[in-house]
């Protein structure tokens, strides 16, 4: 596949499970090397390059399933952000005001917050290395609608100051309605790309179930 | 009432046995990692010490300024030369390669240095003692032992909880992936978490050298007790370490009492007693 | 996904040609080493007889680590209650020889209770939780004074005999303690038994969910390598005709399974016996080097734990897909990838 983003772009992922949609952004972020192929940032082929690195080059996941750190406090877990040290406009002051009600239990474990709430400093952490590629893999799992919705309409804020995020969904509404630009996986192969906007509902259900290619052996 | 004095000597004691077990806990706290050659590492130290007394002719104390800095680092080494690679390919790995490492260190020793018991020269530390009460009295030397495990244990809970770094080892030490997505370079953090640890572990040998004389084979025997005290106060936790380290002394020093050799012996019974009992120690905080 | 093939007939069978070979091999082999007390003189069959001991030991230990997943670091504990057995019985006026057999039965018997207090444990746990029992039995043995307590006891039940038929006694039964541990663990793995361990060590959870029962199976391995150790240990007690607390129950034994198994190859039946037969020369021939010896093998052992971690006899296997000794399933008919060796 072909794959590229733009700052201040979102760019959504759609697909059946295991299409491959996680496994393209843990790639990204330098989980799993790919097997062939390359990925620049901004000009800079990080293909080889390890995790830690590529959080320090401004591309961070938050990853499937939130996956805080039990052991630490909620503010401990924003902080791990601050690793990479990298140069931006987001701090703790700027997390806590984007998430007001976090303010009053920074001191706390993370183990007891609600998911939704989970998810709100998952997305805060890698907020805090002042990415210029967000990676959200899944966030609407396990969360309600609502929740949900709350979550994405942050998104044209960080949009808005240059960042470009790349977003894996399983809710199909929602991918199309925040990104402008979307594409669909199937068993690994993008099968359809395009603006929203453009995208009839009845072309995205065929690529996103395969019923496009009958007869020429997928599906 | 020589009972309460011997109690009180297995408190003291605990506190060598806590040195000895901190670097133990924070390995495997962090990494899940049992380092077979802990207690030889800290023989290794004792002699080391030996080494630069007789070379420069100073104070034992001075000799630690040496040791633990010198330690620290072939802790970072061993971490990401060995201990690392050998968890790549598998958690048993690390069992046979460090359980190696102890044959070998322990023969190492006995070429270089022969198999006759050796000291560390404590000087007045040995001697003196601070008398409370007629029959209770408090070696100068068990006095700073105990009061340095304190304060190591101190320094590390602090390092963790309050630093950076300590913050990224911690973080690791939860979910290794997630780290690495978020800056943190896990292998790097090990190694300072090694580092730390080995730091610990010369501490420990020095401590004991001037407690005891030492031989190439003691090590295995300080392992023990270090796993001994890791495991009866709870694994993960340090404050726990230094509980499980006064348990362990006070069991010794009470079965020595009754019986000169049931020392050793009683201190096995009971931590076989908290496996069967209370596996996961008294103040656990993680499970096993 | 592709169209759908013709169906494909598919044989399984359970052993290749290099093994029919290993069976006829391997009996010839036993009536060569059987005759030898015949043709040579009394330090080639003591040799041989400290070499089976290692061999018994490193086999089940092994079975142990690479079949249960268990390493332990305190087999000697049964190394030393088989020793301590002979002991005992012979000091009641049973043949020495004939104890062999039932030091094994006690150190199975005493691995059961053993067995209930460590195995719900896991890696390091397990693997010190055994030192330690190894070295509280071996410091309760030390102060029992009609063990011999410090110093030590003799073997007295063998004073009659005469040496060269003492020593051949000895040697054939040790021949049979080797053949019995090996052939045994064979059919052992090569059973049904030896799939569900199989499982078990790749994928324990995996093992659960079909049925598998993990603690049972791991259990029976405990108690057949602790029955190994036992009947190591009366063949050691029988060899040097005297037992000594300290050097009987001491981890140093463990070193030496645990060496073998990291030169020779731990999971295979194979690995044991190559680890062996390296480990014994190179102890044969470092023999006068002091601690030398300990430090090349440890760090020959380290090294092969780090780079070759199937051991030797998996590098064997990697390239010439030899098993002496087969204990699974070959596929014959439905090869989609030439390259690769079906077995596992």
């Amino acid at each position: 596949m072909n794959l590229a983003t733009e700052a201040g772009e979102a760019v959504a992922m759609i697909g059946a499970n295991g299409a491959g949609k996680s496994t393209l952004l843990r790639t990204l972020a330098g989980l799993h090397r790919p097997a062939a192929g390359t990925i620049h940032l901004e000009g800079r082929d990080i293909t080889a390059m390890p995790p830690h690195e590529r959080a320090a080059a401004g591309i961070v996941l938050v990853p499937e399933g939130r996956r805080l750190f039990p052991s630490l406090t909620l503010e401990e877990n924003l902080l791990v952000g601050t690793t990479p040290r990298r140069r931006g406009a987001w701090n703790l002051a700027r997390i806590y005001e984007l998430f007001p009600w976090m303010a009053a239990r920074r001191a706390m474990t993370t183990v007891f917050l609600s998911g939704g709430e989970q998810q709100a400093v998952a997305i805060g952490r890698a907020l805090m290395t002042n990415p210029r590629v967000l990676l959200l893999d899944e966030l609407s799992l396990g969360l309600a609608p609502t929740v949900v919705q709350r979550l994405y309409d942050m998104l044209p804020q960080l949009l808005g100051a240059g960042m470009a995020v790349l977003l894996v969904e399983q809710d199909v509404t929602q991918a199309l309605r925040v990104s402008g630009h979307v594409h669909c996986l199937l068993e690994g192969r993008i099968t359809l790309s395009g603006r929203p906007a453009e995208l009839k509902p009845a072309d995205v259900e065929a690529a996103y179930f395969g019923l496009a290619h009958r007869g020429g052996g997928s599906g | 009432m020589v009972w309460i004095n011997a109690a009180v000597q297995g408190v003291l004691l605990g506190g060598l046995y806590a040195l000895f077990a901190c670097g133990l806990s924070l390995i495997f706290g962090v990494m899940r990692v049992v380092n077979l050659a802990h207690g030889d590492f800290a023989v290794l130290a004792a002699y080391l010490a030996l080494a630069v007394i007789a070379a420069v002719h100073v104070p034992v104390l001075w000799a630690v300024l040496v040791a633990a800095p010198l330690f620290a680092l072939v802790g970072y080494a061993v971490q990401r030369l060995i201990i690392q690679r050998s968890l790549d390919i598998s958690p048993l790995t690390t069992l046979l390669v460090t359980f190696g490492l102890s044959i070998v260190i322990q023969n190492a020793l006995l070429e270089v240095a022969s198999a006759n018991s050796q000291s560390l020269p404590a000087g007045l530390l040995t001697s003196g003692a601070l008398r409370v009460s007629g029959q209770l009295s408090l070696g100068y030397l068990s006095l700073l032992i105990f009061g340095t495990a304190i304060v190591v244990i101190v320094a590390l809970q602090m390092f963790l909880a309050r630093t950076s770094m300590g913050r990224q080892v911690r973080a690791a030490a939860d979910d290794q992936e997630t780290a690495s997505t978020l800056g943190v370079n896990v292998r790097h953090v090990f190694g300072i978490a090694a580092a730390l640890a080995f730091a610990t572990v010369a501490l420990a040998g020095v401590a004991f050298g001037m407690y005891s004389s030492f031989d190439p084979s003691a090590g295995p025997q300080r392992l023990i007790f270090a796993f001994e005290a890791v495991v009866i106060g709870g694994m993960g936790s340090l404050w726990g370490t230094l509980a499980g380290g006064v348990i362990l002394g006070v069991a010794q020093v009470l079965g020595s009492q009754v019986d000169a050799g049931f020392g050793v012996l009683a201190g096995h019974l009971v931590f076989l007693a908290v496996l069967a009992l209370r596996p996961n120690g008294l103040i656990p905080s993680r499970s096993v | 996904m592709a169209a759908a093939a013709a169906p494909v007939t598919v044989r399984v069978t359970r052993s290749r040609r290099p093994s029919y070979w290993t069976a006829i091999g391997g009996a010839a082999v036993l009536a060569v080493l059987a005759s030898l007390p015949y043709v040579v003189y009394a330090n080639v069959t003591d040799l041989l007889v400290n070499f089976i001991i290692l061999l018994t030991l490193a086999t089940t230990w092994n079975l142990l680590a690479g079949y249960a997943g268990l390493v332990s670091v305190g087999q000697q504990v049964y190394i030393g209650v088989g020793a301590y057995t002979v002991l005992v019985l012979s000091g009641s006026g049973f043949s020495p020889f004939l104890a062999i057999p039932l030091a094994a039965v006690a150190a199975g018997l005493a691995s059961i209770p053993v067995s209930l207090l460590l195995l719900h444990l896991r890696g390091a746990y397990f693997a010190i939780a055994t030192w330690v029992v190894a070295e509280a039995v071996g410091l309760a043995v030390l102060r029992v004074p009609s063990l011999g307590g410090g110093t030590g006891a003799t073997l007295e039940g063998l004073a009659g005999f005469d040496p060269a038929v003492r020593e051949a006694l000895t040697y054939w039964s040790a021949l049979a303690v080797g053949a019995v541990t090996v052939v045994g663990c064979y059919l052992l793995l090569r059973s049904r038994f030896g799939l569900d361990l199989t499982a078990i060590r790749d994928n324990e959870v995996g093992a659960r969910s079909v049925g598998v029962r993990i603690l049972s199976a791991k259990r029976i391995v405990y108690v057949v390598a602790g029955a190994g150790a036992g009947a190591a240990g009366a063949l050691l007690i029988v060899s040097q005709l005297n037992v000594q607390a300290v050097s009987i129950f001491s981890v140093q034994w463990s070193a030496y399974m645990i060496f073998v198994a990291l030169i020779g190859g731990v999971g295979t039946v194979e690995g044991p016996i190559l680890g062996t037969v390296i480990f014994f020369i190179l102890q044969q021939s470092l023999a006068d080097r002091g601690a030398w010896y300990l430090i090349i093998v440890g760090t020959i052992a380290v090294v092969m734990a780090m780079w070759v971690p199937r051991g030797l006899w998996g590098l064997v296997d990697d390239r010439f897909h030899v098993r002496l000794f087969p204990v699974g399933y070959w596929l014959h008919g439905a090869v989609t990838n030439p390259g690769k060796s079906p077995e596992t």
